[in-house]
């Protein structure tokens, strides 16, 4: 009986031993989480694509560790617990050892669960509303104050705006940054009745009445200015109805946080000349490094027409990031991954470098760029340094005394500096 | 940075200011100032803009506009600025300023003179400053709305000036406003700050409101009361305005619903299939417009004004025929079976939705407004925008026809047959699986003539229908099932219902609000707001 039972512990073990072996010459498998299908397919379907593409010329270059690496692309069709579902059959089903993916806040936050139950690795590549900090979730996106923050003193300091409105789609992003937006405005000096807050629901069509509210309220003598966190499609119809009630950029201009080439790609550009964006990346970027991508992307679609915008930089800032800590810390496996990547630096597309920082988000450049009549971005202005991604904003007084910080001895993704203690998720593992 | 900037600035006034006095009149020519326009900061260039307006050249006013609109470009070989015509490379160069042949230049020569918001407002003003005496009525008016923007103090001689040759009425009112504009932006004498206040009253818009409101706290106190009194005038005006205003959005928002709904009126309505797909035929409507408009883009482009009107048929046809064939191929099989009539509606906007993300792909198309489409006019102080204005127009049309063809044709009398006693009108000779086949391509191909209209007010993606679906059921459940007119006035109500909800509740609470109000209004009739009545309904 007991002969059998170490015959049984050797084979398994040697089982165990030789699938070891074999794991070695094994693709690594790299986990594409987007929807392809409903409504957010607009976007994604674009970040699958440069996934495929960077795994692919990552192969060329003689894969990661020695071995190859395999995509794993699986659809979420716009449909949150399904992608927590498709998370979770990643990593028990097809074994992978990284995911990309999620474009909204929705999709991040149901998919976050399995990501700390499974100790996974998300890289998240979609400018986002701050807040948050999880041990297993790389921030690679913008924080408020590497888009929103900079554009608002861009706005006032070099247009002299002194009246906001803060418009946005109804939902988690618009409205924490418009949050974050109204106490920092009103940090400022601007008065509340100089701040008007709208909302709609999402893909809404009938922009009538909201722009010549917008109208009116710009009439008042004081220079105004829109700030849109307006999401998606929605925003076609909202810039085609400012286009016609006249609306010129030069009266009340626009800044939008979620315009970029890839929604502008559906649009007459010409009655939108002037109105703003604010990104980490153009696409109108004169880099050798950007222009090699943007070739490199062409040559991977078989279309010159295909523009490339800020996520994709996103993504590609992330997919480097985690070759490179892996690289590091000579395995793929989680743990290891998550102690090598801070700290890693890998160049971004315009010209500068991105660095990991403890609390999982990265310093990017800001840029604000103008929409020219061929549907690109003109960059007017930019911020001097990069400015590091801050994952609790320090305007609003709840998170002002938080700071997120993964590496020893805080480990922690909500540290309290007041108190000293973690408020949240600590590291399990420590 | 900020030195280096400042030091710039300085250099820059230095300079002008040596040359001012050096040269007197002369100062740089009008050739060298636009050569200099493609380098610098943004403001450095809008100075420049600045300073040829003032050299007063002719020929200033046509290269400022050609800047503005981003036509001009510099050959970087020679430094000259030129503007470019004709498709492909190389491009045939025009000397900006002189308008003289250049001959051909290659699109790689050449590099595009970029400009931004700061410098596009610097060249407005430099053009109305040019133009002002300008021999064309149209031109003057363009240039004294651009100073009425301006409103800057320096203009008020310019403007005299101006004021004193003028014939043309109406833009003799807009230089008189628009120099009362300037006069209340500067420490002008009580007289002719009062003289400002009531012209810029009797103009009694919003943005004369804003102005006053501005100048109230700069006013003395004995010209104050002048200008409360005008701003309670400009106050009244504007609310009764503004319920105007709210009509009108609502009755275009009622078209948009119309134009969704009518199609449905005919599939659910008369015919009672609840048909899901119905937003799908609207989507490939549009998508219809989309090819139309390439189609046409590539090989007449002359006739680009005219798309829709080619787009319209085609459209028709298109989903008409994909609508016949779901009704012979799916929907014959599950008449009086409603909820696998749902189900299989359902799964075919599924398929038709990802079928088109598959073929165009998942991003928006790109539609254009023809030219008469695109902008707005003013109506006695509401600005109507021309695309709304024509949608409604259209949906009226298309309601209108849609009832003679109920009405008046024997394809409308076979349908209203069928649909009253099935039995009945087959049995007098009526093939009814015809009419039925007939009457789903109608309602289909009104759904494509509907997106048509959306393609040029919404974004041209697969998710186009899905947008429409819900809103279509509720006008024409709300309006009553089965009847046309109940259709058009459930449109239209439900449109200004939500507009005057929206100022007060916002759009999010206005939608919601609405949708309440239709539960309760259903609970209370049924059968929505025309409810059929006698045997038929009943069957």
């Amino acid at each position: 009986m007991r002969g059998i039972r170490q015959t049984l512990a050797a084979a398994v073990t040697s089982g165990l031993l030789m699938s070891a072996a074999a794991a070695q010459d094994e693709p690594i498998k790299v986990g594409v989480l987007h929807s392809l299908s409903g409504t957010m397919a607009i976007s994604e379907t674009t970040l699958k694509d440069v996934m495929l593409m960077l795994i692919e010329e990552q192969n060329k270059k003689g894969g990661l560790l020695g071995r190859q690496l395999e995509p794993v692309v699986i659809d979420i069709a716009s449909d949150w617990p399904l992608a927590a579902e498709k998370a979770r059959e990643m990593y028990e089903v097809n074994g992978v050892d990284a995911v990309f993916g999620c474009w909204t806040s929705v999709c991040r936050k149901s998919v976050l669960p399995v990501f700390e139950e499974l100790n996974g690795l998300l890289f998240y590549p979609v400018q986002y509303e701050g807040e948050e900090s999880q041990r297993n979730v790389f921030y690679t996106g913008a924080s408020p104050n590497q888009q929103a923050i900079p554009a608002v003193d861009y706005l006032m300091e070099e247009e002299g705006v002194e009246r906001w409105v803060l418009a946005g789609t109804d939902y988690v992003y618009p409205q924490t940054t418009n949050k974050i937006l109204e106490a920092y405005l009103k940090d400022k000096g601007v008065a509340a009745e100089d701040i008007m807050i709208n909302y709609t629901p999402f893909g809404h069509s009938d922009w009538q009445t909201i722009v010549s509210d917008i109208k009116a309220f710009g009439s008042s003598g004081k220079k105004t200015a829109v700030v849109s966190t307006i999401n998606g499609d929605a925003n076609v119809p909202f810039y085609r109805e400012l286009g016609n009630q006249g609306v010129a950029a030069e009266d009340i201009p626009v800044v939008a946080f979620s315009v970029g080439e890839e929604e502008l790609a559906g649009l007459d550009t010409a009655p939108l000349v002037g109105h703003l964006a604010a990104w980490n990346y153009f696409m109108s970027v004169d880099t050798p490094e950007n222009a090699e991508f943007i070739e490199t992307w062409h040559a991977f679609i078989g279309d010159e027409e295909r523009v490339t915008n800020d996520p994709m930089e996103a993504h590609y800032i992330g997919f480097n990031m985690w070759v490179a800590a892996v690289e590091k810390a000579g395995s793929t496996e989680a743990d290891a991954v998550i102690d090598a990547i801070v700290g890693v630096e890998v160049p971004n597309l315009t010209g500068g470098t991105a660095v990991m920082l403890p609390n999982h988000h990265i310093t990017k450049p800001v840029l604000i760029g103008e929409i020219q009549d061929d549907g690109q971005f003109d960059v007017v202005w930019e911020t001097e340094d990069l400015v590091p991604g801050d994952a609790w904003s320090d305007f609003l007084p709840e998170s002002a005394v938080l700071e997120a910080d993964w590496t020893d001895p805080v480990n922690c993704g909500n540290f309290n500096t007041e108190t000293e203690t973690c408020g949240g998720a600590q590291a399990a593992a420590n | 940075m900020i030195f280096t900037d400042f030091l710039r600035r300085h250099v820059m006034m230095i300079a002008v200011a040596l040359l001012a006095t050096c040269g007197g009149a002369s100062a740089q020519s009008v050739e060298d100032l636009v050569r200099q326009l493609p380098k610098g900061s943004y403001s450095d260039r809008a100075e420049i803009v600045s300073q040829i307006a003032a050299t007063g050249d002719p020929r200033a006013a046509n290269l400022l506009d050609a800047l503005a609109a981003g036509e001009l470009n510099v050959v970087e070989a020679t430094g000259q600025i030129v503007t470019l015509s004709g498709r492909g490379d190389p491009l045939d160069a025009v000397d900006a300023l002189t308008g003289e042949s250049i001959g051909e230049v290659a699109k790689a020569s050449v590099e595009r003179i970029r400009v931004n918001n700061s410098l596009r407002r610097a060249v407005r003003t430099a053009v109305g400053q040019l133009t002002l005496m300008s021999g064309d009525a149209n031109t003057r008016m363009t240039a004294a709305r651009a100073m009425f923007q301006a409103g800057d103090p320096d203009n008020v001689e310019l403007l005299d000036e101006a004021i004193a040759e003028e014939q043309n009425a109406a833009v003799l009112q807009v230089m008189e406003e628009a120099r009362a504009v300037a006069i209340l932006r500067s420490d002008a004498e009580p007289a002719a700050f009062a003289a400002a206040v009531d012209t810029i009253a009797a103009r009694g818009d919003r943005q004369a409101l804003g102005i006053l409101q501005a100048a109230l706290s700069s006013a003395d106190a004995d010209v104050t009361p002048t200008i409360e009194k005008g701003i309670a005038d400009i106050q009244g005006r504007l609310a009764l305005l503004d319920v105007g205003q709210n009509v009108w959005y609502g009755v275009s928002l009622g078209a948009v619903l119309l134009l969704a709904a009518i199609g449905l009126a005919i599939t659910f309505g008369v015919m009672g299939v609840i048909n899901m797909a119905h937003g799908e035929m609207v989507m490939l409507g549009a998508y219809t417009t989309f090819l139309v408009q390439n189609f046409i883009r590539a090989s007449f482009p002359e006739l680009f004004d005219w798309s829709l009107a080619f787009a319209l048929p085609a459209a028709f046809l298109v989903t008409g025929l994909i609508g016949i064939a779901i009704e012979r191929g799916v929907i014959r099989f599950l008449y009086g079976r409603p909820l696998e009539t749902l189900l299989a509606t359902w799964g075919l906007s599924l398929i038709i939705q990802q079928a088109v993300r598959t073929t165009f792909g998942a991003s928006n198309r790109e539609v254009g407004n023809p030219s008469w489409m695109s902008g707005s006019f003013d109506f006695y102080g509401i600005a109507i925008t021309w695309n709304r204005f024509f949608i409604v127009i259209f949906a009226l049309i298309v309601f209108a026809a849609l009832l003679l063809v109920l009405k008046r044709t024997a394809l409308g009398l076979q349908m209203r047959a069928v649909t009253q006693n099935r039995r009945m009108a087959s049995s007098m000779g009526i093939r009814t699986p015809w009419v039925d086949a007939m009457t789903f391509g109608l309602g289909s191909g009104i759904a494509g003539l509907a997106g048509v209209a959306l393609s040029q007010i919404d974004n041209v993606s697969p998710n186009l229908g899905q947008g429409y679906i819900i809103d279509s059921f509720m006008v024409v459940v709300f309006g009553g099932v089965g009847n046309l007119w109940g259709t058009l006035v459930g449109a239209m109500t439900l449109g200004v219902l939500n507009k005057f909800l929206e100022p007060y509740a916002g759009a999010v609470l206005a939608k919601i609000l609405l949708l309440v109000f239709i539960i309760l209004f259903i609970q209370k009739r049924p059968r929505g707001l025309f409810a059929q009545k006698g045997r038929a309904v009943e069957a």
